[in-house]
């Protein structure tokens, strides 16, 4: 019978036009999820091959070989490898840059050589005609023996024949490249009673990647390999060298135009200026400058037409819904919540877009190469860039992203101080903050000090950030060699369709991930600050009501009454108890109990303290659920205690400071678990920036009350 | 002669690649015996620098260019 759905996987190097292949086939048809069990992100999707047969795709992490060093080439490895992974494919779609032939042939023939169907797309033929490399495919089929599409991934030419060779059943074809000759047969039976017993280069591989481990396993592997004298890095090395010779062998034969003479390319000439010596630091933070300038200004109007938008939305339920609870629930607390959060999509879609364009550009490679220097006395590597340029946009797929780091030591501590860099997140919390310092429209020179500020923020982040590594290098201890090599590929322009579909991906990511999280939130907030010990609340009614509905008692003082009225009775409520409870602990640092609350209620993300501060201030008010009404609540805010303004510009700055240091994160400290593999780190990480964030927002609220 | 003494605008052969595990990376890399090299760039203070290889561009430390050794071609 015929299959009505076969499962493919994506392989390949690192920039090879993966993601552009995989965007070309899925289009919009495909989701970003884990691995059950992991946090590794999965991308899948599903695209019709004929009118009853559909192919389900995923795309692996690019891997450079199937001796893994990292722990993101682990799950490729992973998968390949284990036939009864839920994942493993009917075949292998293994994509390669063809002007850099040779070094993506090698993790092709191993791919080949653990017997699944390959079929070789090339891709980047135009590039390697630049410079003067072009293979007759016929001749290199003879060689690698199994079927060759060319495509252009970036033109989406060659996407038809793809899905034609997937029909065709007679073309999914295994090749063998390297033989295990050289290797003593006894010791690979004894392995694969071991381990997997159908092909031996696959159990002799897994064998000397599972003996690094320190399971059960691997100690009896490492007897065995004790017994045969195995030398395993030898073994590897000379895998690695006798591929490339067969490689070498394939592709001398299909060549038909040598490198002529190498003309200085595009990259080169752009390198000399972007690597500088002396000015490509000065570059990179002029970038910088620029990203958080143009994040800033651009994002203006779309947050408006957000804001009335939902405003419009807002009034239009208060009065089609019939008065009551529900009502008041949906408008208070649901709508206040997720306005608060909403009007900053603009700012963190652009902000996404940005690193999404400097990543494709091939700049981020570029970064991590000058600063590879300046990070290596804080325990850190230049590959720990990427982690925390991310950590701006959002702390989880950053610490993700620190798997490319070789060295543990390094990757532990790019972990650990990833959440300091301020991420997309806190830029509600920050724009709402710094407006109530300065004015909207505040200048100096050409700058919006907005701007400035923002980016002030930004360098504290990252400053904490690197001298948290420098005192982390000194506690943890671990001797493993350190490496930093990375390649730089080739400058690229970005293309518009990958940009789009990333936007598409992170934006929906934060409007439904965080979403949910600010309706449950606000709904648990608006029970709790509408409701409250019932005697307590019932004094306060019948205290107001007598005055307000005496007749003597004049409009203004009525509304003044009522507003007062509302303030207590939120106040009485159990939020309000909850928030005095805490209020002792935080009130050194300027801050009272509402605060408090949106503290607390931040720890499930922190965008909720603005979706809290509304929902406190819209449960006792008319509806006006827009950002310049809670700023001015807030600034109108009188401490019962003192009779002054409850919030001055020291607890704003305190706040800032909080803000940009604590971990309120669950979604961090659950990765943060999840990739160190351990409660500990989690744990040490939330104590140390608690305590952090507490003494520095100390500090700077003594400094300037 | 190693691959950190190499200066701008001279080609080299690689002849060997020390270091255990740091060689099989850079085999896997396309850092091989018998590849053409050339120095590409060098970041600020003078480290890492930039290879260029035959087909591709790869960047590593100074003391990991050490364990690589070199023989120019003209």
């Amino acid at each position: 019978m015929e299959q009505k759905e076969i499962t493919v996987a994506l392989v390949g190097n690192p920039n090879c036009g993966k993601t552009s292949l995989f965007n070309a086939l899925t289009g919009l048809n495909h989701k970003v999820s884990n691995f059950p069990g992991t946090t590794v992100e999965k991308k899948t999707g599903s695209f019709k091959l004929s009118s009853s047969k559909t192919a389900h795709i995923i795309d692996l992490p690019g891997t450079y070989s199937l001796y893994p060093k990292s722990a993101d080439e682990l799950i490729t490895y992973d998968i390949l490898r284990n036939k009864s992974e839920n994942y493993y494919p009917d075949l292998v779609i293994f994509i390669a840059d063809a002007s850099n032939l040779k070094r993506n042939l090698l993790l092709f023939t191993q791919v080949a050589d653990l017997e699944v169907p390959v079929i070789l797309v090339l891709n980047m033929l135009d590039v390697a005609e630049r410079r003067g490399i072009k293979y007759d495919i016929e001749k290199l089929k003879e060689k690698l023996k199994v079927p060759i599409i060319c495509i252009n991934a970036r033109k989406k030419d060659g996407i038809e024949k793809i899905k034609a060779i997937l029909l065709d059943e007679k073309a999914r074809v295994t090749a063998q490249f390297f033989s295990l000759e050289k290797v003593n047969s006894e010791l690979l039976d004894e392995i694969a009673i071991i381990n997997d017993k159908r092909n031996k280069y696959s159990a002799l591989q897994y064998s000397i990647n599972a003996s690094n481990l320190l399971t059960e396993k691997a100690i009896k592997l490492n007897e065995i390999f004790k017994k045969y004298e195995f030398d395993i890095i030898g073994f590897q090395e000379d895998e690695v060298l006798t591929r490339y010779q067969i490689i070498d062998d394939a592709v001398k034969h299909a060549r038909i135009k040598n490198i002529t003479q190498l003309k200085a390319s595009i990259t080169a000439k752009v390198d000399k200026i972007l690597t500088h010596r002396y000015y490509g630091i000065a570059i990179f933070l002029v970038l910088l400058l620029m990203v958080f300038q143009a994040m800033f200004s651009w994002s203006e109007y779309p947050k408006e037409w957000i804001e009335y938008g939902l405003k419009v939305f807002t009034d239009y339920i208060q009065n089609t819904l019939p008065l009551g609870v529900l009502n008041d629930l949906i408008v208070h607390g649901i709508l206040a919540g997720l306005t608060g959060v909403l009007v900053f999509l603009p700012q963190i879609i652009l902000l996404f877009l940005f690193i999404a364009i400097l990543e494709d550009v091939g700049y981020m490679a570029r970064v991590g190469f000058i600063m590879d220097r300046i990070m290596r006395p804080f325990g850190m590597n230049g590959k720990s860039i990427v982690p925390l340029i991310g950590g701006m946009a959002c702390a989880v797929p950053s610490i993700m992203a620190s798997r490319s780091i070789e060295n543990k030591k390094e990757r532990l501590i790019t972990i650990l101080v990833t959440p300091l860099m301020s991420c997309s997140a806190r830029l509600p919390v920050y724009t709402l903050l710094i407006s109530m310092l300065l004015k909207d429209t505040a200048k100096w020179g050409p700058f919006n000090v907005h701007g400035l500020i923002l980016m002030l923020m930004y360098l504290i982040g990252f400053f904490a950030a690197i001298m948290s590594a420098w005192m982390f290098k000194f506690f943890i201890k671990q001797k493993e060699k350190t490496f930093f090599i990375l390649e730089l590929p080739g400058y690229k322009v970005p293309l518009i369709s990958n940009l789009l579909i990333t936007i598409y991906e992170k934006g929906s990511a934060f409007v439904f991930g965080a979403g949910k999280i600010i309706i449950a939130v606000s709904v648990i907030l608006w029970v709790l600050a509408s409701t409250g010990p019932q005697s307590n609340i019932q004094n306060i009614e019948t205290k107001y009501t007598a005055i307000i509905n005496n007749d003597t008692t004049t409009e203004t003082v009525k509304k003044e009454l009522s507003l007062q009225m509302n303030s207590q009775k939120l106040e009485a409520s159990y939020a309000g108890e909850f928030g005095k409870l805490i209020e002792p602990i935080i009130r050194p640092l300027g801050f009272d109990w509402k605060i408090g609350i949106a503290l607390l209620t931040s720890m499930a993300a922190r965008e909720v303290f603005v979706g809290t501060m509304n929902t406190i201030y819209s449960v006792n008010n008319d509806g006006d659920n827009s950002f310049g009404h809670i700023k001015t609540k807030m600034m109108a805010e009188i401490n019962p205690r003192t009779g002054k303004p409850s919030y001055n510009t020291a607890t704003f700055l305190s706040l800032l400071i909080f803000y940009a240091f604590a971990l309120q994160c669950m979604s961090t400290v659950a990765i943060v678990k999840k990739e160190t593999d351990s409660i500990k780190w989690p744990i040490i990480q939330f104590i140390y920036l608690t305590a952090l964030a507490y003494g520095s927002s100390f500090l700077v609220y003594n400094l300037f009350n | 002669m190693n691959l950190n003494q190499l200066i701008f605008g001279k080609k080299a052969i690689i002849t060997k690649v020390n270091g255990q595990l740091l060689s099989l990376k850079l085999y896997e890399m396309g850092m091989l015996p018998g590849e053409l090299v050339e120095l590409s760039n060098v970041a600020p203070f003078g480290d890492p620098i930039a290879i260029n290889l035959s087909e591709s561009k790869v960047c590593l430390r100074m003391q990991d260019a050490k364990c690589i050794e070199i023989k120019l071609v003209d």
